[in-house]
This record gives C-alpha cells, structure tokens and sequence, in this order.
C-alpha cells in the first residue's frame, strides 16, 4: 500500500467520523433546547406562587420528558451502540443536565433521591453499558450534584415564600446525599471538582436552618403543621 | 479532605449532628456504596492500563534508539532482528491491554493507553522502513495484534488453537496511527541527520522523498484529523525542511568537496540551522 493510499484511506475514515459527529450535534442541540424548556418549568418553584403548584409543575415537567425521549432514541441511532464513549463528549453536558432535573423532578414529588435506574427510565435509556445508551454513573452522580445546589437555592426562597418546615428537610436530605458522596474515592477529576462544591451548598442550607431555629420559626412551623 | 474550611468553629459539632441524623442503612447510603465499588473497579482498571501503557512506551523508546544503531554498524539485519525481538515483548504487552478490555468499550479507556499505542506504531512503522523503505499500514500493524488465549488466560502459542481458546484482537484506531506516523517522521529526520554523518549518500535522498509523501498526506488530511494532528504537522514541517536542506547542501556541495570532508561541512550547517527553529 502506497502512502498516498493509506492517507486517503484514513481521511475516508475521518470524514465518515466527522460525519456522525455532525448528526450527533444536532439531536443534542435538540435535547439542550428541551432541557432549556423543562427547567424553565421548574425554575417557577422558586416563585412564591409557584409552591402551591408543585405537582402540577412536575407533571407539565414528566410531560416533556417524553420528548426527551425521542430526542434520545433518535440520537442512539447516529452511531454504532458499542462506540459509546468514543462520542461521548459531545452529550455529556446534556445528560447530566437532564439527569439533575430528573432527579429534581423526583425530589419535588417524593422528596427522595431518584435512583440511577429510575433515572434512566425517565431518560428512556438503560442503567448497564451492555444493555446499549446507558447512563454513565459519572454523569449520574454530576447531575444529582447539581441538585443539591438547586435545592439549597430552594430552601432560601421556600422560607421568603413563608415555608418554614421544607428547609429542615432539605437540610436533612443533604446532609445524607453528603455523607453518600464522603464514600466515594473520587480522582481528581471533574466530578471531584463538582464535589467539592457541595460542601458550600450545605452550608448555605445549615444557615437557612440555623436562621429559622434561632427565631422559633422552625417550632412555630411543626406545631402548624400538627394542628 | 477537611470539607467544610469556611465552616469555622462548630464544623466538628455539626458533622457529628449530621452523622448522628445520617442512618448507616438508608437507600441514599446503601446506592452510595454500591456506586463507591463500581468508581473503584473502574478506576482500578484505568490505572493497570496506565501502567502497561507506560511499559510499552518505555520499551518501544528503546527499540528506536536501538533501532538508531543501525547506521553505524556494518550489519544492519542483525539489529533489525534485535528489535523484532523486542517489539515482540511489547506486543505481549498490549497483549495485556486486549486482556483489561475484553468486553468493555474500548474509547471509555482509550486516554489511559493512547500514549504507549503511538509510540509502539512509531517503532514499529520505524522498524518497517529501515527494512522497506515503505509506509506500514493499519492494516499490517494490526494484524500483528492478534493474541491467542485459553480459558485460564496464559498466553499460547498461535498455532495451538484448542477448543476453549479464544481469539483476542487489540485494534490501533486510525488517529492513534496518524499520530504515531508523525512521530516517525522526527525519528526519520534524526535518522537522515546521522546517515549523513556516516557518510551514506543515497539515504537522504529517499527519506526526503518519504517525508515529502507523507507530508503530502498530512496536508491532505488537514484539519479533518483530531487537534492534535494539525499541532504535529508544524512539526513534521520542521523536520522536512532539515532533510530537505540537507540534500541540498549534499547536491550542492557533494560535487565540490571529496567525500570524506563532507560530513564535517555538513555537521557544520546543522548546528548552524538550530538557532532558526523557533523562528521557522
């Protein structure tokens, strides 16, 4: 084989590659443009208004996942399953976006942690790599950091919308979604990085507690709440 | 690991309030352990690959300066062999690569071993000029990546394929490759360099022909390679221009001079040349 020809041979190649990089890029496009859209729903809760309408908010959101859902059973069909991690890249933004609302989502209906499994059911993929498009753990546990800073915004705003128990709550929640990470032997990596963010937000939310315990607002709330 | 540095003075009293709150058996707990062992296997993994890596860019260094050798000894093949003898422990190496991922997507782990992959392509592309005078390709290199294993693991024999064996193949990907070609052309110019100063004529000439293709085949590909390609092509342009200035002053000056002086001219020029690298 001549040099020429071995050139050209793997430019054929990297066409092809850059070919299926382009179709990726543009489902994820859509998918970023859906993920815009399902936190512009939730982001109401902030709102005074919006506590009442929890549900009704978390509904309109579990609608659009369904979108997500196309968008994502479109995007496993651009390229070969077990090349995953070869496009990697070019998704993993999004998915981690889409995992934390998933798990906001959850968090607001149940107040509980989604599941990795969970997660992946509301994405429409799978848990396991040998299954096909899976949801890696990194991009899991990103996303379920990312809600944690959520949650501590949540806390702030529930106490001016005049909500004294929620914060207590989400102290509580924090403090073990912190405990869980504590377990993990994490590189120094990106992850690592988003992790050391979350003792801030803990903080934050031990403060709001701290406020509301200070002033008697947290008792005034639970006997409110028992009457 | 101290998380909390902004917390000041209660940070002990409050961790030992949240851990008082924290249940050892809670489902946040309990998916965290399990998450705790998969980022361990996982990472466990990424470092074996790392360190074969290293292994196989440490032994494929040596074989190219051992390959070096081979202008200034009368018997050429005898180093060749030398190397194939070498190249065949690294390939046993990759070997072990191809063991960690059997079953697993290779680009999940592809940084922790790119680095070992171009420099054994670049030896051994390397090893197959000095015998060829031809561009290896893909193809060839990736045939010789074929291991046999049996059930338990130890390395066979090719010819003995009995039943329970399996075949274990390790695939350069194309990049890795194009990357490991561009190194070669820097090995090539040190290799023109030193013929010169051995006094061999013909040599030069053909690099600076080879060089020039591949050269050609770089600038075809351009910028559709990965980011690192077009940082090499500065590089591979470098080296050509050396090999190529050198075969002038060998065209230019091998007329006048008798040959045994020219290596001292020649040398003479290079180091004349180097100052200009950073401007070129």
């Amino acid at each position: 084989m001549s040099v020429t020809e071995m050139f050209s041979y793997i430019q054929g190649f990297l066409s092809a590659d850059q070919d299926v990089r382009e179709d990726i890029r543009k489902v994820v496009q859509n998918l970023e443009q859906t993920a815009r859209e399902i936190l512009t729903v939730l982001q109401s809760v902030h709102q005074p208004t919006g506590f009442k309408e929890i549900p009704s908010k978390c509904a309109k959101a579990r609608e659009l996942f369904c979108t997500v859902k196309t968008h994502l059973s479109e995007l496993k069909r651009k390229f070969p399953m077990e090349q995953y991690y070869r496009f990697h890249e070019h998704w993993r933004f999004v998915l981690q976006r889409l995992t934390f609302l998933a798990a906001f989502v959850v968090y607001l209906e149940s107040e509980a942690l989604v599941t990795r499994e969970e997660a992946a059911q509301i994405l429409g993929i799978e848990v396991v790599r040998e299954k096909g498009f899976h949801l890696d753990i990194e991009d899991y546990l990103a996303g379920v950091l990312i809600m944690a800073s959520e949650l501590s915004r949540l806390a702030v705003n529930s106490v001016t919308a005049g909500d004294y128990t929620r914060p207590i709550r989400i102290s509580n929640f924090i403090n073990e979604l912190d405990s869980g990470f504590r377990l993990l032997n994490l590189k120094n990596d990106p992850l690592r990085k988003r992790y050391d963010g979350l003792k801030y937000d803990v903080k934050k939310i031990e403060e709001v507690v701290y406020d509301l315990s200070i002033r008697g607002l947290s008792k005034e709330a639970e006997t409110e709440a028992n009457m | 690991m101290n998380k909390r540095e902004g917390g000041g003075c209660c940070s002990k009293q409050a961790d030992s309030i949240r851990d008082a709150n924290v249940n050892p058996s809670s489902p946040i707990i309990a998916a965290f352990k399990v998450f705790q062992q998969e980022l361990d296997t996982k990472h466990d993994k990424h470092e074996r690959l790392v360190k074969i890596s290293r292994d196989v860019t440490i032994e494929s260094k040596r074989t190219i300066f051992l390959l070096h050798r081979v202008t200034s000894v009368p018997d050429a093949e005898e180093i060749l062999n030398e190397a194939d003898v070498k190249l065949d422990a690294v390939r046993q190496k990759i070997g072990l690569i191809a063991d960690e991922l059997r079953g697993e997507d290779i680009y999940q782990f592809h940084k922790a071993f790119t680095p070992g992959i171009q420099e054994y392509v670049e030896a051994v592309s390397f090893q197959h000029f000095i015998r060829h005078r031809s561009l290896i390709s893909l193809e060839e290199i990736n045939a010789r990546l074929v291991f046999m294993r049996t059930e338990k693991a130890d390395p066979e024999a090719p010819a003995d394929a009995t039943p329970g064996a399996y075949v274990l193949t390790f695939h350069v990907t194309p990049s890795d490759y194009l990357l490991g070609v561009a190194d070669l052309t820097g090995e090539l110019m040190r290799l023109c360099i030193s013929s010169v100063g051995n006094g061999d004529i013909d040599t030069p000439f053909q690099l600076s022909q080879f060089l020039r293709q591949i050269h050609d085949g770089f600038s075809f590909i351009g910028n559709t390679g990965p980011y690192e390609v077009s940082k090499k092509l500065h590089t591979l342009r470098q080296s050509l221009g050396k090999v190529e200035d050198a075969c002038y002053t060998l065209r230019v000056r091998g007329s006048e001079i008798p040959k045994h002086m020219l290596a001292d001219v020649f040398s003479s020029r290079t180091t004349m040349m180097d100052p200009e690298e950073g401007v070129v």
